[in-house]
């Protein structure tokens, strides 16, 4: 059984899966333009929380997040289901594509065997859409890989079953009918009132711009903290973080300005097109403290790459992008 | 970043290209593929380096006695003994006594297939160990871990 899909190929997993599956129910969306419904963009620095003994530092919202979201604003029906019960799981899986609907399944990273071995680490919110089955194998939609792939039924219900942080339990999720009023103006303005609400309004300082000026404070004493080793394994972290693969670069910033840009043209606020080309040279610069980083990982050192320098760097960042959230607001109010 | 800017480092990805937003010349954001971006591909390497040092620190207790065979494969999964104890259906303090040699060597058959079936190898094959560190991507020359045997960078 093979539902006709279109497979494009996204910069992010979540962002991409919901944008594939409402143009695959009718409704044609960009990526950048689902990111930015679901409220994807984000900023977490966490340093009671360790994973593998390194602080949790997140540029995106909550897994799962991004779909809910994006749906419930455009008003279109979503059902999300997990499976305590593995083979009830895959029964499920099989009895949705038998009914001719493509489902989005939540699954473990590290056990797909078409990815690529670098990036094969244990991460358990990763999205992708199975439209098929052909004998034991599943027809896939992974929205990071170029290309339709496929995995047979046993290595699938594994990474549906991964465990640890994140367990996707046998999440799937589906799309159902398409309303035909579509209150997209309120949707947009919705998502970007979540995320700079979240970047400058929340008085907790570990999130939004707040996040970023601790973490460039902190940043700044690894050395002194942690000694020269340690301290270039935080940093090595941090640049995982904000670039390793789905980020779309400059830790969602670039798919966030394309969002904006594309806001611009349907709330017809040309403002929006001057703010998404600040975001833009946001995301240069949180790519120039990654690539600056890199080289100090790498041991070439030098004066505008020390960890004072790149803590300056990132405080900038934070000025800018309170400066931008906070016009954001204002401009959506309108 | 421009769109002729977008980096074409390639190391990780292999044959994929993953996506790149980047502005035109007219301003427009357009989808670039990127075969990878040296920034990432370095801490990438600094990931893989760290889990090869685990593996290595595993292999020598395993060879001083210190450590049973699990020590080895667990590491070889990127897992800790929290997640090992989540995936083979065990409480954490029976993994770590797993860890042991003496324990170890007095596993049932059963646990020992359960063991093997989370790291998906034959039952006969959890005694096996390789020689030295082997890890599923190329590490670039110079690299710490860099043909593994050169104990005095560990």
């Amino acid at each position: 059984m093979t539902i006709e899909f279109i497979h494009r190929q996204s910069a992010h997993c979540e962002s991409g899966v919901t944008a594939n599956l409402l143009k695959h129910n009718g409704y044609s969306i960009s990526e950048a333009m689902a990111f930015g419904i679901g409220g994807g963009l984000f900023f977490g620095y966490f340093p009671f929380i360790k994973i593998n003994h390194l602080p949790l530092i997140t540029f995106r919202g909550a897994p799962g997040s991004i779909f809910k979201k994006c749906a419930s604003r455009l008003g279109v029906p979503v059902t999300s289901r997990q499976f305590r019960d593995p083979q009830r799981g895959m029964d499920a899986l099989d009895a949705s594509i038998a009914a001719g609907i493509p489902v989005g399944l939540q699954s473990g990273v590290y056990w797909l065997p078409y990815f690529p071995a670098a990036l094969r680490f244990h991460f358990n919110a990763h999205n992708l859409v199975v439209y098929g089955r052909e004998g034991d194998e599943y027809l896939i939609s992974d929205p990071i890989i170029e290309k339709p792939v496929r995995c047979s039924s046993a290595v699938l219900e594994r990474a549906r079953y991964a465990k640890g942080a994140l367990a996707p339990k046998g999440r799937m999720y589906s799309i159902g009918q398409v309303p035909g009023e579509i209150p997209l103006a309120a949707a947009i303005r919705a998502g970007i009132k979540e995320v700079a609400t979240r970047m400058v309004k929340v008085p907790i300082p570990l999130i939004g711009v707040r996040g970023m000026r601790m973490l460039a404070r902190h940043l700044q004493y690894w050395p002194d903290k942690f000694g020269d080793k340690q301290s270039i394994i935080h940093l090595g972290h941090l640049i995982r973080m904000q670039e390793e693969i789905g980020t779309g670069g400059g830790g969602f910033r670039f798919i966030y300005a394309a969002f904006l840009q594309e806001a611009a043209a349907v709330l017809e606020l040309p403002r929006l097109e001057i703010l998404a080309q600040e975001m833009t040279q946001i995301g240069d610069m949180w790519r120039r403290i990654a690539l600056l980083g890199a080289r100090r990982c790498k041991g070439r050192n030098s004066t505008d790459n020390t960890f004072p320098a790149l803590a300056e760097l990132m405080r900038e960042c934070s000025l800018r992008e309170e400066k931008l959230f906070r016009e954001l607001l204002h401009v959506v109010k309108k | 970043m421009r769109h002729d800017e977008v980096p074409q480092d390639a190391a990780i990805l292999e044959q994929w290209h993953e996506i790149a937003y980047a502005v035109d010349e007219d301003g427009s954001y357009v989808l670039v593929p990127s075969a990878g971006w040296e920034a990432s591909n370095l801490v990438n390497v600094q990931a893989w380096e760290a889990i090869g040092a685990q593996i290595k620190r595993a292999l020598e207790q395993i060879d001083s006695g210190s450590a049973s065979p699990l020590l080895y494969h667990m590491a070889r999964n990127q897992m800790s003994v929290g997640l090992l104890a989540r995936y083979v259906g065990l409480s954490r303090w029976r993994v770590k006594r797993h860890l042991k040699p003496i324990p170890y060597a007095g596993l049932k058959p059963e646990l020992r297939a359960r063991y093997a079936a989370v790291f998906q190898i034959p039952a006969e094959f959890l005694d096996t160990l390789p020689p030295q560190v082997e890890l599923p991507v190329e590490l670039p020359l110079g690299s710490p871990l860099d043909g593994i045997n050169k104990d005095e960078y560990l």
